[in-house]
């Protein structure tokens, strides 16, 4: 939730935006509808920035600030843009024993960056995830959807390398 | 008819390490040397040996491959499918005797495991709901509308024993009375697929490897109760199983196993999927439930309980995956088969989350009472490296670590809360003497230090409390009554927190407490980090005898903290040594050492 990169404007498009809508307007009624809608413009748009917050709030007529409340709840939910590679490093019990907190350390000095932000170029965002069920690999990381396991802090630069 | 069947792992750890790649250049291969009409490629759930995937099994022949890479495939097809010649060097190595291969259920890893609840994963295709029913898939909810009433469904489930496998261990058939007798216009019946405990992920392998059980034990508990819907929350870090249960109940819809008239009964049920966005706190019911509102998740208090006022106020039934996976089983077996597996008050079986220190890293389903030590060394194979067994962690961020002088206790729900520990959803982590156990417990309190909703104060405040007084320890900071602080306030915040997370949440710093006190004192009076893993307390020095003076340390130093002459033993300046370890690393002589 606490990515420094604010500078970055909003510049949704119209396409953006119908599609935002053509969702609401398929889910609005349903009992409990709000999250599957977030769920969704986090899709479209790739954060929940307030002018889509605004929106989701006028087309179910419900306040903007329990919309803000529900997505600054979770933690998948995010106020600013990610990267366009993101990172994510799991922190979670099987990987922490293994030494994933030594990766995510080397990761961070690497891309100058701490959780939750972006590298000033848009290319990486970092974050810390706990578990993506891959205890057998551990430790282990992800880019995007691709999933590296079994790490070592020598195999950060190589990893890195791919995705220049 | 197919002569051979190739089942080729497709969970989230066999994934992980390449297993689609695999698969696709299989089916090619296969093609290409025009086996396709005789050779069936099957993607499965997981097997559980994860630390050895991507995984491959050959049947008839029941031939077991480990950690095949897509250049192995050619081979693969070409001499065991197609001239019928095992490729040895493939073999899971547990399976090679001197006397021929033995079978995989003669194998440490497997010959202790008795599979209920994961009984068609790595059997079975997740996505095919013809397997799942050529399996017995949905016969235990068309004998339980057909010939079972409502009542007679729940003594089935009170009588078998089964317990909540999310944690807390309640009698399932009695929440299902609860729910049955409260009378309203609409029930739910919701599955709890939150599995928030990092380092746990039996539910996943279950929703990926057999979505189908999940979906039938739901209808028959909808039957049970009289509920007409049902949803189950899923963790969006799990897209596979997602996949496969959006699948699953597409299938379900279409053959009439799902919708009205279920069985050409009265009874009608579907079911919906919501999906978490990465809360812990939503693995508490309430707070599920709150979030399936579409709220904050933030729990309720308790009473009213669910069974009277749940999901959207309306009585509602919350049950783990794993709970369900055993339902449709004890329906068809009956509840005295399944009591008489396991312990006194815990029945049946348990599957374990095995991972950190041990060499088969993986799930396991053990029948109830089956000791750590069985777990531990016979069927994880022991600890790598040689080193010393020191803890196992079971139940997550709300559990406690079991020391070496428990290792012969048998587990079930009671004994372990009675060693300071709980059986939660079943991670069971191993730790060697590498791991420090004042940084354990730090760790799990920065993890509910995170996910605290901060709705109540104990929980919201004591637990920012109790890591900060674990990290001042870590630091070289601590004193003494430190130590007695944190005792005092885990107590209290044990007492006053609203839910399960808050009331949990000190167990990781009792257990520690309780049984390494030592490692503590150690901390706080020695200055010194017994495993040598907090930093600030770590000293690193040459030894005089074994340096050789090669200067490749004083090089690696990124703050030029060594010095000396070639040829001469080094130094290391304290003051401006940052305690990064790339000096001990580099050295070949092994003359640096870290105390």
């Amino acid at each position: 939730m606490s990515s420094q990169n604010k500078s970055v404007p909003f510049a949704g498009t119209k396409e953006q935006e119908t599609a935002l809508l053509d969702v609401i307007a398929s889910l609005k009624g349903e009992e409990g509808c709000l999250m599957p809608i977030l769920q969704k413009a986090q899709e479209i748009y790739g954060y929940l920035p307030v002018e889509v917050q605004t929106i989701i709030s006028n087309e179910l007529d419900i306040p903007l600030e329990k919309v803000y409340g529900v997505v600054t709840f979770y933690s998948q939910f995010s106020l600013y843009p990610k990267g366009k590679y993101k990172i994510s490093v799991c922190l979670g019990t099987a990987c922490y024993v293994k030494g994933s907190g030594d990766i995510y350390n080397e990761l961070m000095d690497k891309l100058g960056i701490t959780s939750g932000e972006c590298t000033p170029d848009g290319r990486f965002s970092l974050e810390a995830c706990r578990c993506i069920g891959a205890c057998g690999l551990a430790p282990v990381m992800t880019v995007n959807d691709d999933v590296y396991g079994r790490l070592t802090i020598d195999d950060i630069d190589e990893i890195l390398a791919k995705y220049k | 008819m197919y002569r051979s069947h190739v089942l080729v792992c497709g969970g989230t750890g066999c994934t992980s390490s390449g297993s689609a790649q695999i698969l696709a250049a299989l089916n090619e291969e296969i093609k290409k040397q025009g086996l396709d009409k005789e050779v069936a490629v099957v993607q499965t759930g997981c097997h559980g040996l994860c630390a050895l995937g991507p995984i491959m099994l050959i049947y008839p022949e029941g031939t077991f491959y480990s950690m095949v890479h897509v250049e192995d495939v050619p081979e693969i097809v070409s001499e065991h499918l197609l001239k019928g010649r095992i490729v040895k060097r493939l073999l899971y190595t547990e399976t090679v005797t001197d006397q021929g291969l033995k079978s995989l259920n003669e194998t440490e890893f497997y010959k202790k495991q008795h599979r209920i609840a994961l009984r068609n994963c790595g059997i079975i295709n997740p996505e095919n709901i013809e397997e799942y029913i050529g399996t017995g898939g949905y016969e235990a909810l068309g004998k339980a509308l057909t010939t079972m009433k409502p009542e007679e469904i729940i003594q089935t489930l009170i009588d078998s024993g089964l317990r909540g496998r999310g944690g807390g261990g309640f009698p399932t058939g009695l929440k299902w009375k609860f729910a049955a007798a409260n009378k309203a216009d609409q029930k739910y019946v919701c599955c709890n697929a939150d599995e928030g405990d990092p380092g746990a992920f039996m539910d996943r392998s279950v929703l990926e490897g057999d979505p189908h059980v999940v979906l039938e034990a739901m209808a028959i508990a909808g039957y049970a109760i009289g509920a007409s819907q049902g949803f189950i929350y899923v963790r969006a870090e799990y897209p596979i199983a997602v996949k496969r249960l959006t699948i699953a109940i597409g299938q379900a819809r279409e053959y009439g196993l799902l919708g009205k008239n279920i069985f050409n009964t009265d009874f009608s049920f579907d079911i919906e999927l919501r999906l978490g966005a990465g809360a812990f706190v939503c693995g508490e019911e309430t707070a599920l439930m709150t979030s399936i509102e579409g709220n904050r998740g933030e729990p309720r208090p308790r009473p009213p309980f669910p069974a009277k006022e749940g999901l959207f106020k309306k009585p509602t039934i919350l049950n783990n995956v794993e709970t369900y996976a055993n339902i449709p089983r004890i329906i068809l077996n009956g509840a005295a088969w399944f009591a008489s597996m396991g312990t006194e008050k815990s029945k049946g079986t348990k599957v374990f989350a095995l991972g950190g220190k041990i060499n088969n890293t993986g799930l396991v389903e053990i029948p109830m009472g089956t000791t750590l030590r069985e777990i531990v060394e016979e069927i994880g194979g022991g600890i790598p490296k040689g080193k010393k067994f020191k803890a196992a962690q079971t139940g997550g961020p709300s559990g406690g670590c079991i020391p070496a002088e428990h290792l012969d206790i048998p587990i079930d729900y009671d004994n372990l809360i009675s060693i300071g520990s709980m059986m939660g959803s079943g991670g069971l982590i191993v730790m060697d003497e590498d791991n420090c156990m004042v940084d354990i417990a730090k760790f799990f309190l920065q993890f509910t230090v995170d996910e605290s909703c901060g709705k109540c104060t104990p929980c919201r405040v004591g637990t920012k409390r109790l890591y900060e007084i674990l990290d001042k320890i870590t630091k070289g900071n601590g004193t003494l009554e430190d130590i007695d602080k944190l005792e005092e306030l885990c107590h209290y915040i044990k007492d006053n927190s609203l839910c399960g997370l808050g009331q949990t949440a000190p167990n990781p710093v009792l257990s520690t407490l309780r049984y390494f006190k030592d490692e503590y004192i150690a901390h706080v009076v020695d200055k010194r980090c017994p495993a040598g893993v907090c930093k600030a307390l770590l000293t690193y020095v040459i030894d005089a005898d074994k340096c050789k003076g090669c200067t490749l340390c004083a090089r690696t130093c990124p703050n030029g903290a060594i010095e000396g002459k070639v040829r001469e033993p080094h130094m290391i300046n304290p003051d401006k040594c940052i305690k990064c370890g790339a000096c001990m690393e580099k050295c070949r002589f092994g003359a640096i050492s870290k105390k």
